[in-house]
């Protein structure tokens, strides 16, 4: 077999000043053959992003690479000079970074951007050449109108076509090798999958190398021939995708192929099932609402609700938008219905609605068969608010940063003029010990916990008031995936302990399936399909859902 | 764009109105009889008084006179400086002074902030960029009069570089000096502005793009970084400028350059506050409307804004 | 890891090697911190923040107990004395009226640190009720409070302060002086808190706090307005010294303090005329001046510095 077009040797790379370094790769060693693709997963913190930043020497800030070296078609990177490594971008190794959003140039055409990664690599000279150059790789990269593009600014084009402008941008000079960043972690699912596809055939096609940086390990193996497993800094496992699938040997791989939502094919389970209580049983039995709502009261049901936002269109006139089109749907209590849905489609405006934080046009809500549609009197609102709680999805945004653990765990109790002082001491303790956090916490703030960390703060928070119902709005969409099931697993069994219902939301369905009973599909304000999880994963009727359930990376790999 | 433009100038509406209003009224409250003051210590007969007090329509309520003003200054008429000359003509003969004046610290400015920013940015924590960071906070704090006296001292008296007050006429070469103070004094704002920005675009994701694609740093820099980052200095500058072309009136004071700041100077130092007013409220609504042009280049520099 | 794996080895790396801790636990310090206690651990570790701090406090004292630095009389003034030198006692030389100049220049700084204080109380009283009820109620009340507030952005503060002074002629005085800077100075304060609370106002933990039950009013004040205080410190330390030039000016230029007050913008007005014959009797109360803007100026620096994690960043 050929040589290795890529090889690393225990690379290290530092942060930091050079009085008091702080070592993110500690030594790691990698080979990428011709034409291969390989994937290195890792949650953040991982040193996977600083593995690909360091092959090109694009370290971000303080970083350096302070040992070892970086073969690329036997010549050391790491020992170039400047104006070497310069050529040898874009040339030899292109590059796809994470978030296609910032990663254009504001105020420069995108017709503009591709040319110079034409001309700088000497792809082609004379104008009328770069031009035909420009429009042709843009063309491969499936901007079938690239001609009328050229002249458009970056913020006229939609993620998914500016990720595919950024990697025209990296194959305009034939590199041998493309490293991608996360190319698709912040595209919507659906844009995802077409957008690794194209990367697939177009590196297929040209034989170019991959080295795929990802966090989501069914992507890993359902991209790449091989995977590299990273942990804090070092390379801990790797192999072809399959076999680390199947059989991984490490720990850590272990506990992230048993993490991994898009992998799991079933909800995860309590500890404690046998001790639902009656209410819980009947709800678990109503799955064919409405046949039983009758007898049942739903803890949730909205019906046709509607939210028509204006937007300003010109300097006087406004157009309507209908962020929520007559949605309805039932949750049935002690269970949790999943809200699914791409970026814009109503989803999280349900949840403002469902939480009494906006209003809505029409239709109807009721909770525990109460009307809330309407405003209510002060006594009836602050009733409903200890009935239903919210977590949301930024760990670093929902909690104040000036605020000790114990006063925002126990802002709630205030709020409503529970207790004394030393009660609500006691209840904070209660709490925190029902989401696993140590009482030691009380007393710091939230910028010295993790992000697990805090959204269980935010979780003991939303449990404060004994509430029946949570709105968990992408409560753990912003986790790693370690932290996410431990997350996932901790809401379970609150939920089977205390009898909760969530109405869970969120743009993943991997992590419906390992999370919820019910789901509703929303596509542009409208519930599209609904039903159990089973039901739908399934058979789903709608072009639509399939779509989403076709994005689950590596769905099918371990069935 | 049109839709940006178009909002922008419904938006310069009321700020007219509110500005010339509020000066107005301050006129209008101010204590004693501004009839009285024309006859300084003299008692002027009460048949005149009252004519005169018709002529300027002092007997009619505010909003009324405020109308009539706002219509007459309409048509150009800003009323009458103390020495008999009306404004407008003062103005027509002052303000290419200071236009020039303006230009030669705004010129300076920018090529200052720019030059000395952008290098300062490239080499953020070195030798350089903390003694520049020290100089520009002295700068800051030396207030625009004892620069001025400084330069007048050292430069004019003592080495004869330059005049040390500017002659009638103002060529340019005697406008050089106070042109020169005036972009001393606001050169630091800017250059920590294009600093700033500087060193945020360079950490910025399309600059790492740039780099990956191939291009060397002689073009990333400029193309890449300094397009993105002269967005907020021109405008800075160009804030700068509307406030230099209201006149710059301590500088013009000391230099004795004859434009519109050194006019209003003039006035304050004569007590002359009906004047002062009159000034001040043109300056208002030429500064209104520098602020206006410096929007619409920030829109143009800025394709999200052109392309709205 | 010499010998490196081929490429369709299984490799892993020895257990042994990586201690895998609890997944999503966090060293926890033994300091606590938070905002306010990491910009104080911060801040004190520089040289930058000690200088101007003890500028700041020395200028203060000045201000406050002049006798402790000079017993001549500053009003004391003998004509003899015009335009001299030096003298043991008399450490800037005297005046064209004989007046002695270093304690003219203590005795000043009482005057000028009133209006700057003075002057930022009212632009930041008036700039953080326009600023805080627009950026968090938003809709009207926001059009109404920013079309108001960009009226008053659009008049220079000097141009304004000068002609509240020149039409107020007989009114000048120290609060006088501050409400004419002030009174058009707090627009800029206004819209700095009104971007911040915009940034705030929509953080997850606002929400929560609507979702708990807190009342708009007081969710304002016990969660918004906290976490959106920051860059004002910083601005009005910043503006302390502006508003010090600011009198300064207004002296200068003959609309300030009255001529009997005694502060640096007047003696410097008044030292104009001796500039080719004796120009140290500008330079001093001038040197005043910059002394104590500087001392504002690196102060506000160094917070902002500490109190902003991006300028942390790009310093």
């Amino acid at each position: 077999m050929s040589k290795p077009i890529l090889s690393v040797r225990d690379l290290r790379v530092a942060f930091g000043n050079k009085k008091a370094p702080v070592e993110a790769l500690h030594g790691v060693s990698l080979d990428i053959w011709p034409g291969e693709t390989v994937a290195i997963v890792g949650e953040s913190g991982s040193g996977k992003s600083t593995t690909a930043s360091a092959i090109i020497n694009l370290l971000p800030g303080s970083g350096r690479i302070t040992g070892g070296s970086v073969w690329f078609d036997d010549v050391d990177v790491s020992s170039l000079s400047r104006a070497e490594i310069e050529s040898l971008r874009g040339k030899g190794i292109g590059f796809v970074p994470q978030d296609p959003m910032a990663s254009l140039n504001p105020v420069w055409s995108v017709g503009f951007q591709v040319a110079e990664a034409v001309k700088a690599n000497g792809v082609a000279t004379t104008k009328k050449e770069v031009r035909e150059r420009t429009i042709q790789v843009l063309r491969d990269a499936g901007l079938s109108d690239a001609e009328q593009r050229l002249k458009q600014f970056p913020h006229q084009f939609s993620g998914g076509m500016k990720q595919r402008a950024l990697i025209a941008m990296a194959l305009a000079a034939n590199p041998k090798l493309l490293i991608a960043d996360e190319p698709t972690s912040a595209l919507d699912v659906t844009v995802q999958r077409v957008i690794l596809d194209f990367l697939s055939s177009m590196t297929r096609e040209t034989q170019t190398a991959v080295l795929l940086i990802t966090h989501d390990l069914g992507l890993a193996a359902e991209r790449a021939e091989r995977v590299i497993v990273m942990y804090r800094g070092e390379i801990v496992e790797a192999g072809p995708s399959l076999e680390i699938l199947q059989n991984p040997i490490h720990p850590y791989t272990k506990r992230l192929v048993a993490a991994a939502p898009s992998l799991a094919s079933r909800r995860i389970e309590s500890a404690v099932v046998e001790g639902r209580s009656a209410v819980d049983a009947g709800a678990t039995v109503s799955e064919s609402v409405p046949a039983h709502a009758a007898e049942v009261v739903p803890a949730i049901e909205i019906r046709d609700l509607t939210k028509v936002y204006p937007i300003r269109s010109g300097v006087f006139s406004s157009v309507d938008f209908t962020a929520v089109d007559h949605a309805s749907f039932v949750v049935p209590r002690g269970t949790t219905m999943a809200l699914v849905g791409e970026s814009g489609s109503g989803k999280s405006t349900i949840a403002k609605l469902i939480l009494k934080l906006e209003a809505p046009t029409s239709g109807s809500i009721q909770i525990n068969g109460a009307d809330t549609t309407n405003d209510l009197g002060s006594r009836d609102a602050l009733r409903l608010r200890r009935l239903m709680q919210p977590v949301f999805q930024d760990p670093y945004g929902s909690l104040d940063p000036l605020r000790s653990i114990e006063s925002i765990v126990s802002e709630p109790l205030v709020v409503h003029q529970v207790g004394d002082h030393k009660s609500r001491h006691d209840r904070v303790s209660e709490l925190l010990d029902q989401v696993s956090l140590g009482r030691g916490i009380a007393h710091r703030y939230p910028n010295e916990l993790s992000g697990g960390q805090r959204q269980r703060v935010a979780i003991a928070r939303a449990l404060a008031l004994k509430p029946e119902i949570i709105v968990l709005d992408e409560a753990v969409s912003a986790l790693d995936v370690l932290v996410q099931d431990q997350v996932l697993r901790l809401l379970t069994e609150l939920q089977t302990e205390l009898g909760l219902t969530y109405l869970f939301i969120t743009h993943d369905l991997a992590v419906v399936r390992v999370a919820a009973d019910h789901v509703s599909v929303m596509e542009k304000g409208k519930i599209v399909e609904s039903g159990t999880v089973d039901e739908i994963f399934a058979n789903p009727s709608q072009e639509y859902t399939r779509k989403l359930l076709d994005a689950i990376p590596g769905a099918n790999l371990l069935a | 764009m049109i839709r940006y433009i178009l909002r922008r100038l419904l938006q310069v509406i009321p700020v007219l109105l509110g500005t010339t209003f509020l000066i107005y009224y301050m006129v209008f409250a101010m204590p004693g009889d501004p009839l009285l003051t024309l006859f300084g210590d003299k008692t002027p007969n009460p048949a005149l008084l009252e004519q005169l007090r018709a002529q300027y329509h002092l007997d009619q309520p505010f909003i009324v006179q405020y109308l009539l003003y706002l219509g007459g200054a309409l048509r150009g008429d800003f009323g009458t400086s103390y020495s008999g000359q009306a404004v407008s003509e003062i103005l027509a003969r002052t303000f290419p002074v200071t236009l020039r004046l303006a230009v030669i610290a705004v010129v300076l400015e920018l090529v200052l902030a720019v030059v000395i920013g952008l290098v300062s940015g490239l080499r953020k924590g070195k030798f350089f960029d903390n003694i520049n960071l020290i100089i520009s906070l002295v700068l800051l704090s030396v207030p625009i009069f004892v620069l001025a006296f400084l330069a007048q001292y050292f430069i004019g008296i003592k080495l004869g570089w330059a005049r040390p007050t500017v002659s009638g006429s103002a060529p340019w070469s005697e406008l050089l000096l106070p042109g020169i103070v005036l972009a001393l004094s606001l050169y630091a704002t800017s250059m920590r502005l294009t600093r700033a920005s500087v060193i945020t675009t360079m950490n910025q994701d399309f600059v790492r793009t740039a780099y990956s694609k191939g291009l060397p740093r002689r073009r990333v820099i400029p193309v890449h970084v300094l397009r993105n980052s002269l967005i907020p200095t021109i405008t800075n500058v160009g804030t700068d400028f509307g406030v230099l072309m209201v006149g710059a009136t301590v500088t013009e004071g000391i230099f004795n350059v004859p434009g519109v700041g050194n006019a209003v100077f003039q006035a304050i130092r004569h007590s002359q506050g009906p004047t002062v007013v009159s000034f001040v409220t043109v300056m208002v609504l030429i500064y209104v409307f520098v602020n206006l042009g410096v929007d619409l280049l920030y829109a143009l520099l800025d394709p999200r804004i052109r392309y709205e | 890891m010499s010998d490196y794996l081929t490429r369709n080895d299984h490799f892993v790396a020895p257990d042994a090697d990586h201690s895998i801790g609890e997944v999503d636990a966090v060293a926890v310090s033994d300091k606590v911190s938070n905002l306010w206690l990491d910009t104080w651990r911060d801040i004190r570790k520089r040289v930058l923040f000690w200088v101007s701090a003890v500028v700041v406090l020395l200028i203060v004292i000045v201000a406050l107990f002049p006798g402790l630095f000079t017993q001549v009389n500053p009003t004391k003034c003998v004509l003899d004395f015009s335009n001299a030198g030096p003298a043991v006692g008399h450490p800037f030389g005297y005046d064209k009226q004989g007046c002695d100049v270093f304690s003219r220049v203590i005795h000043g700084t009482n005057a000028s640190l009133s209006v700057g204080l003075l002057t930022v109380l009212i632009s930041t009283v008036v700039g953080v009720t326009f600023g805080a009820l627009g950026g968090f109620y938003g809709k009207w009340i926001d059009a109404v409070l920013s079309r108001v507030g960009d009226i008053f952005f659009s008049i220079p503060y000097i141009l304004a302060a000068v002609v509240i002074m020149s039409v107020f002629s007989q009114y000048r005085n120290v609060l006088m002086v501050a409400v004419a800077i002030g009174g058009f100075a707090w627009p800029g304060v206004a819209r700095v808190l009104r971007s911040e609370i915009l940034r705030v106002k929509n953080a997850d933990f606002v929400t929560a706090s609507t979702a708990l039950g807190r009342s708009r009013v007081k969710t304002l004040f016990l969660h918004v307005l906290p976490n959106s205080i920051a860059p004002l410190i910083v601005l009005t330390t910043l503006s302390l010294g502006g508003a010090i030039v600011a009198e300064a000016t207004l002296s200068f230029l003959g609309v300030g303090l009255p001529g009997t007050t005694m502060s640096w913008g007047n003696d410097i007005s008044a030292a104009q005329s001796d500039i080719r014959t004796n120009p140290m009797t500008l330079i001093y109360p001038s040197m005043a001046l910059t002394i104590t803007v500087l001392a504002f100026i690196m102060l506000g620096e160094v917070l902002r510095d500490a109190l902003d994690p991006q300028a942390r960043a790009a310093r």
